[in-house]
C-alpha cells in the first residue's frame, strides 16, 4: 500500500468516512471480548438470555441496545456479530481466494483445452445468481454458520478465477517473463517468481474489498434461516427475529424499533464502509479515471 | 454473431446440467431415509420406509439417480413439491409470472428514477442536488433489502395502513380463483383487466407497490452512476455547445439533444438489471409475503424439499442463461460499435 492511495483516500471525504467507518468497526471486533464480557465461554458468539419470556424490551441500563426476541441481548448481539462479520468475510474471501487464484493460475497458464473447461465451470456458476445458488447450497449442507461459508466461499470464487485468469495472460506478455525464460528458468519457476507477484495485487485489493458483499449474502442467508441459528449474534439473525415484531402493538406501530435499528444500523454502516472504500479503490486502480 | 448466439446456446445445456448436478450430488448428503421421508403424506407409510427407498431407488448410485430425475424433466415431471403442496412444474407455472410482473414494475421505477436523479446530478454537477442523488444512491445501495423491507412494512403497512403485505387481498383472491375466472397469459396485472375486473386490477397493482419500491431502492444506485456519466460525457460534446451557441433554452439542449444520446447506456443496463432482479426478489418476496417463484425458494431451501429445490434452481438457470444472451443482442442492437465474439 503506498502513500499515493493514502492521501487519495484522505483527500476525499466519502472514502475516508469509509475508512473510519471500517476502522471503527474493526476495533470493535478486535475489542469485542472487552465491550462485552462473554458469557458462554464455550462459545462466545452464544447470546445471553436474560429470561424466557418472548417480547423485546426497550433500551435499559442493564441492555444498553434493549433485547430482542426471548430477551436475547441486543448489544451483546451488535458487537460479538461485527467480529463474526469478519470472521465471515475474512474467511470466506481468503479461501476463495485461494481457490480463485489456483484454478485462474492453472487457466492462465496451461491455456488451451484446461482453460476453455476451467473457465466452462466459472460458467456455470455465474449462470445462477449468487445469493440464490449459496441459499440452495446452504439448505442441502444444513443451516449452520459453517456450511454458510462452504456455500458462500462455492460462489464467490469463480470471480477470482477470472481475474486472475485476465491478470496473467496480460502479465504472461511482458518482456520481463520472455527474459527469464530466455534464461532458462523453467515453468513453474516464472508463474511463482516472476508472473503472480506481478500480477496478483489488483486481484488482492478487489477480493478484499468484497468483504462487505460477502457479509452482506451472509446477513441474507441468516436472515432466510439458512444460516446462523436463533441465539448466535449474527446480525442477519436478528433481524429476522425482529421480523415478528415490526407491527408493534395497536396504536404504537414503532414499539419495537431497536430489534429492527440496532442490528439493521450495524450492517446498513458496516456495508456502507466498504462500499465507499471500494468506490475509492475502483477510482485509484482504474487509470482512465484522473 | 451467429455464431456467438450458437456457441452461448450451446452453454445452455452445459450449464444446467453443471447446476442441477452438482445440487443432485449434494442430495446425496441426506440418508435415503430422509430423501424418502418426502415421498411420505401419511404417517402409516413410515413402516412401508425400505420399500419406498427400494422403489424410487434411493440407494442406486448417484448418476443412476440423477439420470433417472433428467428423464422425468425431460417428459416434463419435475417431481412433487412438498412446501408448495402441487407438482414443481405447476408451482413454477403459477408462481413465475408473478415475480417476472414484479420485475418488470420495478426496472420500469429503476429507469424513472435512475435516469431523473442521474440527469439532474449530471446537469447540477457538485451542487446540491448532485450530493443528495448520490447520497441516496449509495445509501440505498449499502442498505440491505431485508432491513428496508421491514422499515417500509413499519411505516407503509403498520403506521400508514396504506399498502398490505401478500399478492392481492382476500376479496380479489376469490374472484381470481373463482371458476369464471379465465387465464389468459397467467400476469394478473393482464388477466384481470381481460376478464373485466378493474377493481381487482388496481388491488393487484397495489399489492405491487412496496416490494417493486424496495427492490428499487436497492438497485438503482447503479443506474443512477451510469446516467450520471453518460450525461456528463454528452454535454461536454461539441453538438451541445453547437445547440447551446444557437440559443436554444437549456431544457431543451439537456432533454432533446444530450439526453436522448445519454440514455442510450441505461437501457441496456436496463435489460441486464432486468435479470439481475429476479435473483434480488427472492428476499423481497419472502419479506412482504408475495406469492412469486423467489418466496417459493426459499421455502423449498427451508423445507429441504428436494424436488422444489431442484426445480426451482433450473429454472432460475435456464432463465439466466437466456437473459443473458438476449440482453448482449439487445447491447448490439442498442449499439452497434459493439461486437460479439
Amino acid at each position: 500500500m503506498n502513500e499515493r492511495i493514502w492521501k487519495r483516500i484522505y483527500k476525499n471525504k466519502t472514502s475516508l468516512f469509509g475508512l473510519i467507518l471500517v476502522a471503527l468497526f474493526a476495533l470493535v471486533a478486535l475489542l469485542a471480548p472487552v465491550l462485552a464480557p462473554v458469557q458462554n465461554k464455550n462459545n462466545p458468539y452464544q447470546l445471553p438470555q436474560k429470561s424466557y419470556q418472548i417480547a423485546p424490551q426497550p433500551p435499559s441500563s442493564q441492555n444498553w441496545f434493549g433485547t430482542t426476541e426471548q430477551q436475547y441481548d441486543l448489544y451483546y448481539g451488535v458487537v460479538w456479530g461485527t467480529r463474526l462479520a469478519f470472521k465471515i468475510g475474512i474467511t470466506v474471501t481468503f479461501f476463495a481466494f485461494l481457490i480463485g487464484l489456483f484454478v485462474g493460475g492453472i487457466a492462465a497458464y496451461f491455456g488451451g483445452k484446461t482453460d476453455e473447461i476451467l473457465m466452462r465451470l466459472t460458467d456455470i456458476v455465474f449462470a445462477v445468481p449468487s445469493l440464490v445458488l449459496a441459499m440452495v447450497i446452504a439448505a442441502m449442507l444444513g443451516p449452520d454458520i459453517k456450511n454458510m461459508m462452504i456455500a458462500l466461499t462455492a460462489v464467490a470464487w469463480p470471480s477470482y478465477a477470472r481475474l486472475v485468469r485476465g491478470d496473467i495472460l496480460s502479465v504472461k506478455q511482458r518482456d520481463y517473463v520472455t527474459a527469464a525464460r530466455t534464461l532458462g528458468a523453467r515453468g513453474p519457476r516464472i508463474l511463482l517468481r516472476h508472473i503472480l507477484p506481478n500480477s496478483i495485487y489488483p486481484s488482492v485489493v478487489v477480493a478484499s474489498l468484497d468483504i462487505g458483499y460477502i457479509v452482506l449474502t451472509a446477513a441474507s442467508l441468516s436472515f432466510l434461516g439458512l444460516g446462523a441459528q436463533p441465539g448466535t449474534a449474527d446480525w442477519g439473525q436478528l433481524i429476522a427475529m425482529a421480523r415478528n415484531w415490526v407491527l408493534g402493538i395497536p396504536g404504537h406501530t414503532f414499539f419495537y424499533w431497536y430489534t429492527v435499528v440496532a442490528p439493521g444500523g450495524a450492517i446498513f454502516l458496516f456495508v456502507l464502509g466498504w462500499n465507499l472504500l471500494g468506490d475509492a479503490f475502483r477510482d485509484i486502480l482504474d487509470p482512465r479515471q484522473g | 454473431m451467429l455464431r456467438y448466439i450458437i456457441r452461448r446456446l450451446l452453454l445452455l445445456p452445459l450449464v444446467v446440467l453443471g447446476v442441477t448436478f452438482g445440487l443432485f450430488f449434494l442430495t446425496q448428503r441426506l440418508s435415503p431415509e430422509m430423501r424418502a421421508s418426502l415421498y411420505i403424506k401419511d404417517p402409516r407409510q413410515m413402516n412401508a420406509m425400505e420399500e419406498i427407498i427400494r422403489e424410487y431407488g434411493l440407494r442406486d448410485n448417484v448418476f443412476k439417480q440423477y439420470g433417472r430425475w433428467l428423464g422425468n424433466v425431460v417428459k416434463g415431471d419435475l417431481g412433487y413439491s412438498p412446501s408448495a403442496n402441487m407438482p414443481v412444474a405447476r408451482a413454477i407455472k403459477e408462481y413465475l409470472p408473478a415475480t417476472i410482473q414484479l420485475a418488470f414494475v420495478t426496472i420500469l421505477l429503476v429507469v424513472f428514477f435512475g435516469v431523473w436523479f442521474g440527469s439532474a446530478s449530471a446537469v447540477h454537477k457538485d451542487k446540491w442536488q448532485d450530493i443528495v442523488a448520490r447520497f441516496v444512491s449509495v445509501g440505498g445501495f449499502s442498505l440491505p433489502i431485508f432491513v428496508l423491507g421491514l422499515l417500509m412494512l413499519m411505516l407503509f403497512y403498520g403506521k400508514l395502513g396504506w399498502f398490505a403485505p401478500g399478492g392481492y387481498s382476500v376479496q380479489s383472491n376469490m374472484i381470481i380463483h373463482a371458476a369464471a375466472f379465465k387465464t389468459y397469459t397467467g400476469f394478473l396485472l393482464i388477466d384481470t383487466l381481460l376478464n373485466g375486473h378493474p377493481r381487482v386490477f388496481l388491488d393487484v397493482l397495489f399489492h405491487l407497490v412496496l416490494p417493486s419500491v424496495t427492490l428499487c431502492i436497492g438497485s438503482f444506485a447503479l443506474m443512477v452512476r451510469v446516467m450520471r456519466s453518460s450525461m456528463l460525457e454528452e454535454l461536454n460534446k461539441d453538438y451541445v455547445r453547437t445547440a447551446r451557441a444557437k440559443g436554444l433554452p437549456e431544457w431543451k439542449v439537456v432533454y432533446k439533444h444530450a439526453g436522448k444520446n445519454a440514455i442510450i447506456p441505461v437501457i441496456t443496463l436496463a435489460s441486464i438489471q432486468f435479470i439481475r432482479l429476479l435473483g434480488g426478489t427472492v428476499i423481497v418476496e419472502t419479506i412482504f409475503d408475495y406469492p412469486g417463484i423467489g418466496r417459493f425458494g426459499v421455502i423449498a431451501a427451508q423445507q429441504l424439499d428436494i424436488a422444489g429445490i431442484l426445480g426451482f434452481s433450473l429454472m432460475v438457470a435456464v432463465l439466466f442463461v437466456i437473459g443473458n444472451l438476449l440482453s448482449d443482442i439487445l447491447y448490439t442492437a442498442v449499439d452497434p460499435r459493439i461486437r460479439l465474439e
